[in-house]
């Protein structure tokens, strides 16, 4: 018996997360007719693709060995910006000052200021010598007051159509949000596994030393990262915005928190050095499905935390003692 | 003592150990021998505990015994002190000999002054003059072994092992660790002694296990046993050490260092290298000996530009100013550096081969800007073949390889950028005799093909067998500099050994 185990062993560690998530879908659907249904599995997916963009990001910090802890604040200050300038424009009484932002614009500052909130993370970070944890979790204050400041803590709707599409719309018969995520991880499996910037990503995380006496960059590749980290939650935050049709000044918080999970659920080693975006993906659908199922059965939304608490827990406990067994 | 009946420990699959037998007897200084990789740290880590999960059995003092943890053997009077010492650095003397077994009054308070006054008692005994509240941050590493020495005695282990307690230790400290082993001797203690250098066994060790790739070879008396005996056991066949023939050919001049200067990371107006100023050759090998402390590290990180802030001084290579600005500039010169640490900072250990040995080279490989697996796979499988490095596959984690085949590796990263000078920092430390004489041989054959090398090492056997020229630095100044046909082990030792004013 033990034997047979032991030779299926090397397959199970392998699509462990696909089996689990299999298990979930199967235990949910018999306890609910509402979870397999077309509507279900696009609205579903939709949801997912917020937490799949942040993540994918979160991923490539965690690989350098660093965290970001601010990426839900950040995600909320983006979706202020774009939102903001969309509707009201800056306007400068002083100087009866008025400019207007195309939708392109808008996006694109938002985008910007996502990017630029990361870029100083990854700075602070390389130029101070501070741990990742620290600097990023003062960012999330900092993007959060940031925010408040910004919204003067009102959210900020009426965006028209043509911006609510973003989040709303189909393309295909596929969610945009789900093309636009998809698309995000296509290229980040890229450019991990095929291209100079993710080798250098996977060699720091696994020995900072090591690789900078090989001649890596540190610092350059450490900025990009967290710049990278910061424009996907921007795209977080346009996609939140977008499906809302308002910019909420409390948007995205503890978004870290399923970030994190999804990324450590997926395999990847807070120590850096080893995991996979495609392994984030799929832990970031097992607690999507999670939600979604706990929800469809009626859950209180208190024992919804503790489920997903046990969940992580859970995961992290059986991904440790596979790597002991290899 | 201590029997060890046909051990066998597999890790999925490998065959690590292979019915092994051996016996430790009381009053004796076993020592345990054998190539890297031979199998001896993985028995260890048996007879300590540390696996439980073999075929085979283990009798103590006749009692079958089989240990689920290192606590468990311990309990017995097993103590294991490991290469890698395990203390405590911001804790005293005394919290780390009774870390997890510490006194206590009747009130469940730590009672301070029994366990301080039999620590007291223990360095008394082992003979370390130093207060026993000293934090073990501020002892010098023979010291700290000799605390790991006093952890063991606490708990009146009546079997210790130590692996390669040497490796880091100054020749006299070496001295203090042989009369505390001879005192251990007589105590009728049995002691299972590791170590590379063979030297060492001579002098202290009664008895001799041989291990070669997982099996007992033999065993026996050290009466009338020499050094080429004991090697040929080991290794399995005769070697052949190599040596230099310098034949007096002129190289023209590579690399040129002038008034290098580094500072101290503390004490500011202190230096670390003081005004050094020397070249090295095309095709010319310059070994540099110097103690522990003498700046011979820093002198390579400083080369290869790891201290760009604190540094001075002028350097050419191939006629062309380098700049001490950071290893990404150095490598672009044409440098490369085998630095000392191997695991932390020759490789990246959890990744494999093949992508450790093109880490240097990634542009090499790229095709329209993105990494060709294929051409990745021949860079590496190149490498493997020139230095015959044993690894199942390119695609192995270099965790999994022995300390000379992972040193094949750096070898090889630092290859792919074909470098005008290759820096190494004790190329041959924890390697075995075979391992060591195919590192030599390619650092000759490098050499010969034009580049310009730099060895430091504090084996003076390993200088004088490789280089062309000896460089010798005595607390950051270059006190002599001789071809090695006029060197010998005393000049050596003389210019490095600091003089007492």
């Amino acid at each position: 018996m033990q034997l047979t185990l032991n030779s299926y062993r090397p397959f199970i560690t392998k699509f462990q997360s696909l089996i689990a998530l299999f298990i979930l879908c199967l235990g949910i659907s018999l306890m609910s007719d509402k979870f397999m249904t077309v509507a279900n599995f696009w609205n579903v997916l939709r949801q997912i693709s917020v937490n799949v963009c942040i993540s994918t990001g979160m991923t490539l910090v965690v690989l350098t060995a660093g965290i970001d802890l601010s990426v839900g604040s950040v995600l909320a200050l983006s979706g202020a910006i774009t939102a903001g300038l969309l509707r009201n424009g800056i306007q400068l009484p002083s100087s009866n000052l008025y400019i207007g932002f195309t939708l392109l614009g808008a996006t694109l500052a938002g985008l910007l200021t996502g990017s630029g909130l990361g870029w100083f993370n990854g700075w602070a970070i390389t130029r101070f010598k501070l741990p990742p944890f620290v600097a990023t979790l003062a960012m999330l204050t900092i993007a959060r007051g940031l925010t408040m400041l910004w919204t003067e803590g009102f959210p900020i709707t009426g965006l028209g159509d043509s911006f609510t599409f973003l989040g709303t719309g189909w393309f295909l018969g596929i969610p945009l949000p789900v093309w636009l995520s998809g698309i995000i991880v296509a290229i980040a499996v890229l450019v991990t596994n095929k291209t100079r910037l993710g080798r250098y990503i996977y060699a720091i995380g696994g020995s900072e030393s090591a690789a900078r006496l090989s001649g890596v960059n540190i610092n350059k590749i450490k900025i990009a990262v967290y710049t990278i980290a910061g424009a996907l939650a921007a795209v977080g935050g346009l996609l939140v915005t977008s499906r809302l049709d308002s910019a909420q000044p409390n948007a995205g918080t503890s978004y870290e928190l399923d970030s994190i999970a999804a990324v450590v659920i997926g395999g990847t080693s807070l120590s850096g050095g080893r995991g996979s975006i495609l392994g984030t993906v799929q832990g970031a659908i097992i607690i999507g499905v999670l939600n979604n199922g706990l929800v469809l059965l009626n859950v209180s939304p208190f024992w919804q935390q503790v489920v997903k608490g046990f969940v992580i827990l859970l995961a992290v406990i059986i991904d440790k003692s596979n790597s002991k067994a290899d | 003592m201590l029997v060890a009946e046909n051990i066998t420990k597999r890790f999925s699959g490998v065959t690590a150990l292979d019915t092994v037998c051996l016996e430790f007897l009381a009053g004796n200084v076993t020592a345990v021998i054998g190539e890297n990789g031979a199998g001896k740290s993985t028995l260890m880590k048996i007879l300590s505990g540390v696996y439980d999960d073999y075929e085979g059995q283990i009798r103590f003092k006749g009692e079958p015994v089989r240990f689920n943890s290192i606590r468990d053997a311990q309990a017995c009077g097993i103590a294991i002190i490991h290469q890698e010492l395990n203390l405590i650095p911001y804790l005293s003397i005394t919290e780390n000999i009774f870390l997890g077994r510490e006194i206590t009054t009747r009130w469940g308070t730590l009672d301070k002054k029994a366990m301080r006054q039999t620590s007291q008692k223990l360095l008394d005994k082992l003979k370390l003059d130093i207060s026993p509240d000293t934090l073990v941050a501020e002892l010098k590493v023979g010291q700290q072994q000799v605390v790991e020495i006093a952890k063991a005695l606490l708990v009146e282990s009546e079997v210790i092992i130590m692996d390669e307690p040497t490796s880091a230790i100054s020749e006299s400290e070496v001295a203090v660790l042989f009369d505390i082993i001879t005192d251990l001797r007589r105590e009728n203690k049995a002691i299972v002694y590791i170590s590379h250098k063979l030297d060492e066994l001579f002098t202290i060790a009664d008895r001799y296990v041989v291990l070669r790739d997982g099996k007992s070879i033999e065993s026996g008396s050290m009466q009338g046993i020499d050094h080429d005996t004991l090697i040929r056991k080991m290794v399995g066949r005769d070697i052949t050490s190599i040596r230099r023939q310098a034949n007096g050919r002129v190289h023209d001049t590579l690399l040129s260092v002038k008034n290098l200067c580094l500072k101290h990371p503390i004490r500011v107006q202190d230096n670390q290298l003081k005004n050094l100023s020397f070249t090295v050759g095309r095709g010319e090998i310059v070994g540099i000996f110097g103690l522990m402390g003498a700046g011979r590290t820093e002198l390579l990180e400083t080369l290869f530009g790891l201290h760009p802030k604190r540094s001075s001084g002028t350097v050419s290579l191939d006629g062309q100013y380098v700049q001490f600005r950071s290893p990404i500039h150095s490598i672009t010169s044409g440098m490369a550096l085998v630095p000392e640490d191997r695991k932390k900072d020759g490789l990246v250990l959890g990744m494999d081969v093949q992508t450790n040995i093109s880490l240097t080279a990634l542009e090499n490989i790229e095709q329209t800007g993105f990494l060709s697996q294929k051409k990745e796979t021949t860079l590496a499988k190149k490498y493997i073949a020139d230095l015959r490095i044993k690894t199942p596959s390119e695609k192995q984690t270099a965790r999994n390889l022995s300390g000379g085949n992972q040193q094949k590796i750096v070898l090889s990263k630092w290859l792919a950028t074909n470098p005008k000078l290759l820096m190494l920092d004790e190329p041959t430390r924890g390697i075995d005799v075979n391992a060591k004489n195919e590192i030599y041989k390619l650092i000759l054959q490098l050499a010969d093909a034009g580049m310009g090398i730099i060895v430091v090492s504090s084996e003076l056997p390993e200088i004088l067998a490789i280089s062309d020229r000896i460089l010798v630095l005595c607390e950051g100044n270059l006190t002599a500099e001789m071809a090695v046909q006029d060197a010998s082990e005393d000049s050596i030792l003389k210019a490095a050994i600091p003089k007492t004013s």
